[in-house]
């Protein structure tokens, strides 16, 4: 007799997820699966619109990370155009782009996880929450909120509306960086850096204490997928795909916009809405692979600015080979933190990043359009078709949290496996499920439940579909 | 008729809310408003086309009435008292966006008007913050086969200045209404595809005048159309000069 245990919904993780794990006749959790109900019906949504609407709408529909939606669906439709974009341009799109890192993983770090880091994953659910955090570590709470604050203007500033700048358009962006932005930027750097540091040597010095959840949490070998510039750099903007094995041997390099289809492969399952990309030489499911922070640094030759450069050393400590434990989702979220600010610096310091000859203006010439870049969470990948009036004909979007999809799935079950038994569900079980989601960072909806606990739910359903347990957790 | 630049016709003294003001006897309700610098809301008149009364927006309350008239097309009399601010009037213009609004698919987040549409701005000075009737969602297709311009009925309103500017205007009457009632569409020639129309000059005066995202200029981002309307009252001003 196999059962079923529904675990929903998640608390704290961006928006509405349910989890079911299955039990086998030995009682022991024998499948996970990760349910999404999101992303449905865009493609629907968007025929026949035309495509210079494509970056809004878009940033629209996944209210996660809009930005770097804007940035993906932009390139695609450069790609559209068929026009090099100026130079100016790219800078400031990369700008923007790094902002949204910043301020996505410093959400993530301090107001989604730190909770589970400094109070422990068995602690109180009332007090695990930013609230406690401010209770116990008032410094590192202000730490957190003054971080996610930088990356927040930085993309204020350039775009002037936060939440959904309709700043970068096909072609390039809207308008030029001004002297008094870009100056206020950079005499924000040094307290954002201070930070960055400052959070960083806590961490690694706390990592001792971790050592369970760092041997459970997501610790698997699989592949990862990450851009990589020219020389092999960290790249969130631009460059090909590369895959890397769980040793951290290259199995693709070099890989084009074009050809990402020869790579990856879309798996359609009954119980989710969201598809299961995989590496397609290795076939389904066996090719899974995970993107984000993680994959990134474990796929890059090297990270291309000097402090980032450093912690990447220490980071490298961590696997023989890949890093594979997806608790250093954090490690490597920091560690992009600290070159997201360093590039930040760098950009801004481009003798040409006040030029006002950032876009190039362009009708329809393609008539398909590939936008590849990297999100906080990992890679993203928009495809466009239009017709010869440059209307919308059909869209496939990968995101990051689709990538992952596979791992997360398999995350969940290596932990409901140490620390679900039989029935018996504890508290700390649930917790621990929803932090390895947690340290996949997945985009579930427009909400952010970073305060507070939501119900949770948990049903245990027999083999023929009767529910014989239920427990329950109130806000 | 508008504008008139030398009113001719006897002058009539009337009260709007309130106030005693005066205007020629051809000369609208609207007109002396707006002299007055009272406000009245409007969508499909604008100044420099023939006003036909469609929207209903700028519905006004006259004293011994029992009905609603349009200030845009109703000329002023003696000893008229009108009244254009009211509970009454402020429901009934609400309740004429709330129908224009569910119509078709005015999505305001992704249009390329967003921030500079009449529409829109209407909505929001009006008060309008949820629809009370149910969205129709007809399915509708956008025609960008113009070289620079798109037309995308899912943002018309069917105020037709756009059929009034190419006929009165420039001439070429390239825009008309067909179909009758929530079928109503505006069309190019005979239903044609706008790029393969013979009679459009690609003058842009259509796009300039249209309140909404309806009319565009292809190649804009969300939020990036605004519409330029200065041109038509000189237009008209000048070719008044030439008779
Ligand atoms: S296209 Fe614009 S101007 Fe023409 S009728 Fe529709 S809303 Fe009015
Ligand atoms: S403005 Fe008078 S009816 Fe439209």
């Amino acid at each position: 007799m196999s059962r079923t245990i529904t675990i929903d919904p998640l608390t704290r993780i961006e928006g509405h997820a349910r989890i079911t794990l299955h039990l086998g006749p030995d009682g022991q959790v024998s499948d996970a699966l990760f349910h999404v109900t999101q992303f449905r019906g865009f493609e629907k949504f968007v025929e026949g619109r035309p495509f210079h609407e494509m970056p809004s709408i878009m940033a629209r529909i996944c209210g996660i990370c809009p930005v770097s939606h804007l940035v993906a669906s932009a390139k695609a439709c450069d790609e559209l155009l068929a026009v090099r974009i100026p130079h100016t341009a790219i800078q400031l799109r990369r700008l923007m782009n790094i902002g949204q890192i910043v301020q996505s993983h410093a959400l993530n770090f301090f107001h989604l996880s730190s909770p589970d880091l400094l109070l422990g994953f068995d602690s109180d659910p009332a007090t695990r929450n930013i609230f406690g955090v401010l209770a116990k570590r008032p410094d590192l709470a202000r730490d957190g909120i003054r971080l996610r604050q930088f990356g927040q203007q930085v993309i204020e500033w350039l775009g002037k509306e936060r939440i959904h700048p309709a700043w970068i358009v096909a072609g390039g962006v809207s308008s030029p960086l001004t002297a008094a932005v870009r100056d206020r930027i950079l005499a924000a750097i040094p307290e954002a850096r201070q930070i960055a540091h400052r959070t960083m040597d806590w961490f690694k010095r706390s990592l001792e204490n971790y050592r369970e959840e760092t041997r459970t949490f997501g610790n698997f070998p699989s592949l990862f997928l990450g851009l990589v510039g020219p020389d092999g750099e960290l790249e969130h903007y631009d460059g090909r795909l590369r895959f890397v094995d769980a040793t951290g041997e290259k199995v693709a390099d070099g890989i084009e916009n074009a050809d990402y289809a020869s790579v990856i492969g879309e798996a359609v399952e009954p119980w989710s809405y969201l598809k299961f990309p995989y590496y397609k030489p290795t076939g389904y499911p066996e090719g899974m692979y995970r993107v984000g922070p993680l994959a990134r640094l474990n796929v890059c030759d090297r990270i291309g600015t000097p402090e980032a450069d450093a912690e990447l050393a220490e980071f490298r400590e961590l696997g023989r080979g890949a890093v594979l434990s997806s608790f250093h989702y954090h490690f490597a979220r920091l560690v992009e933190v600290i070159y997201g600010i360093e590039m930040i610096e760098q950009i801004l310091n481009d003798p040409e990043i006040l030029s006002t000859h950032v876009r190039a203006e362009a009708g329809p010439n393609a008539r398909r359009g590939i936008g590849i870049s990297e999100a906080p969470r990992g890679l993203l990948i928009h495809d466009y078709t239009i017709d010869e009036q440059g209307l919308m004909r059909g869209a496939n979007l990968i995101i990051a949290t689709g990538h992952n999809n596979l791992a997360m799935s398999r995350g969940i079950l290596q932990v409901a496996r140490r620390y679900v038994d039989g029935n018996n569900l504890k508290e700390g079980m649930l917790n621990r499920v929803e932090a390895v989601i947690r340290a996949f960072d997945p985009c579930l909806s427009c909400s952010t439940h970073a305060a507070g606990k939501m119900p949770m739910r948990i049903e245990l359903f027999d083999a023929d579909g009767r529910k014989v347990n239920e427990v329950m957790r109130q806000p | 008729m508008t504008p008139v630049p030398i009113p001719a016709g006897r002058v009539k003294t009337l009260k709007i809310d309130g106030r005693d003001v005066s205007g020629y006897e051809n000369q609208t309700i609207l007109e002396i408003a707006r002299e007055n610098n009272i406000h009245i809301p409007t969508l499909c008149n604008l100044e420099g086309l023939d006003d036909i009364g469609a929207c209903r927006l700028c519905l006004v309350e006259i004293k011994g009435l029992a009905r609603l008239l349009p200030a845009c097309v109703t000329r002023v009399q003696e000893g008229m008292e009108v009244l254009t601010d009211t509970e009454r009037l402020r429901r009934h213009r609400r309740m004429v966006i709330e129908l224009l609004l569910s119509e078709r698919n005015h999505v305001c987040a992704v249009c390329v008007s967003n921030g500079h549409c009449e529409l829109q701005s209407l909505a929001q000075t009006l008060g309008v913050n949820h629809v009370h009737v149910p969205y129709r969602y007809p399915r509708m297709a956008v025609d960008a086969t113009h070289g620079r311009f798109g037309v995308d009925h899912n943002r018309c309103i069917l105020c037709t200045r756009c059929v009034r500017v190419c006929d009165q205007i420039e001439g070429a009457h390239t825009w008309d209404v067909a179909g009758r009632g929530v079928e109503a569409m505006i069309i190019s020639d005979l239903k044609q595809d706008w790029g393969a129309s013979a009679t459009c000059t690609s003058c842009g005066k259509c796009v300039q005048v249209c309140p909404t995202g309806a009319l565009f200029v292809k190649g804009k981002a969300v939020g990036e159309m605004t519409k330029q309307r200065e041109f038509l009252p000189y237009l008209t001003l000048m070719r008044e000069g030439e008779k």
